[in-house]
């Protein structure tokens, strides 16, 4: 990944408290995994920021080489990364989910 | 497209104690959803367990092989 690409990426990851790298927008996943991500951020009502990686093929390989995760979608909230949508899914079911992030976004 | 046996014998070289489930959920060999239990992942986050997982079909994911992989992990009840 060249340093311009990571740039990007760490100013994306910097812009919102939460962002979600996917695939597709918010109002269009073009993927099943990052549509269950979508999903549970609406019914938690929290505010996040997406980035469609299928626009931006330098963004698309190079996050997950900047994360050493394979898959899309990725959750980043405060800077760190969370997981894909597997991982958000268990959290969201054990409440998990809710309590992190309330947590930072009060921080 | 992999066969489920193939993934199954590449978590298992990289974490050897792994109990491993492979379904396939299409059939068509790249939408996966596999299940591991292992003791190696004792300590560890969800993350670091997945990316051990990840680490075992690093080739297959990277060649798209593997479009859709659903994991789960788990250390040993």
């Amino acid at each position: 990944m060249d340093t311009s690409t990571k740039q990007r990426i760490e100013a994306l990851i910097a812009s919102s408290p939460i962002v979600v790298f996917m695939k597709g927008s918010k109002l269009m996943p073009q993927c099943g995994f990052s549509n269950n991500v979508v999903q549970i951020l609406h019914a938690l009502g929290v505010p996040f920021e997406t980035v469609d990686v299928l626009a931006d093929p330098d963004i698309r390989q190079g996050i997950k080489e900047f994360s050493n995760w394979p898959t899309i979608p990725q959750v980043y909230v405060r800077g760190d990364f969370m997981g894909g949508s597997d991982i958000l899914i268990e959290m969201y079911n054990s409440g998990e989910l809710r309590e992190q992030l309330e947590i930072a976004l009060a921080s | 497209m992999v066969h489920p046996d193939q993934v199954k014998a590449a978590i298992s070289r990289a974490i050897p104690d792994a109990a491993v489930e492979v379904e396939d959920l299409t059939g068509g060999g790249d939408h996966l959803q596999v299940q591991v239990v292992s003791g190696a992942f004792a300590g560890l986050n969800r993350i670091k367990q997945h990316q051990l997982v990840y680490g075992a079909l690093q080739q297959e994911l990277a060649s798209e092989a593997i479009h859709a992989l659903a994991l789960q992990t788990s250390v040993p009840a």
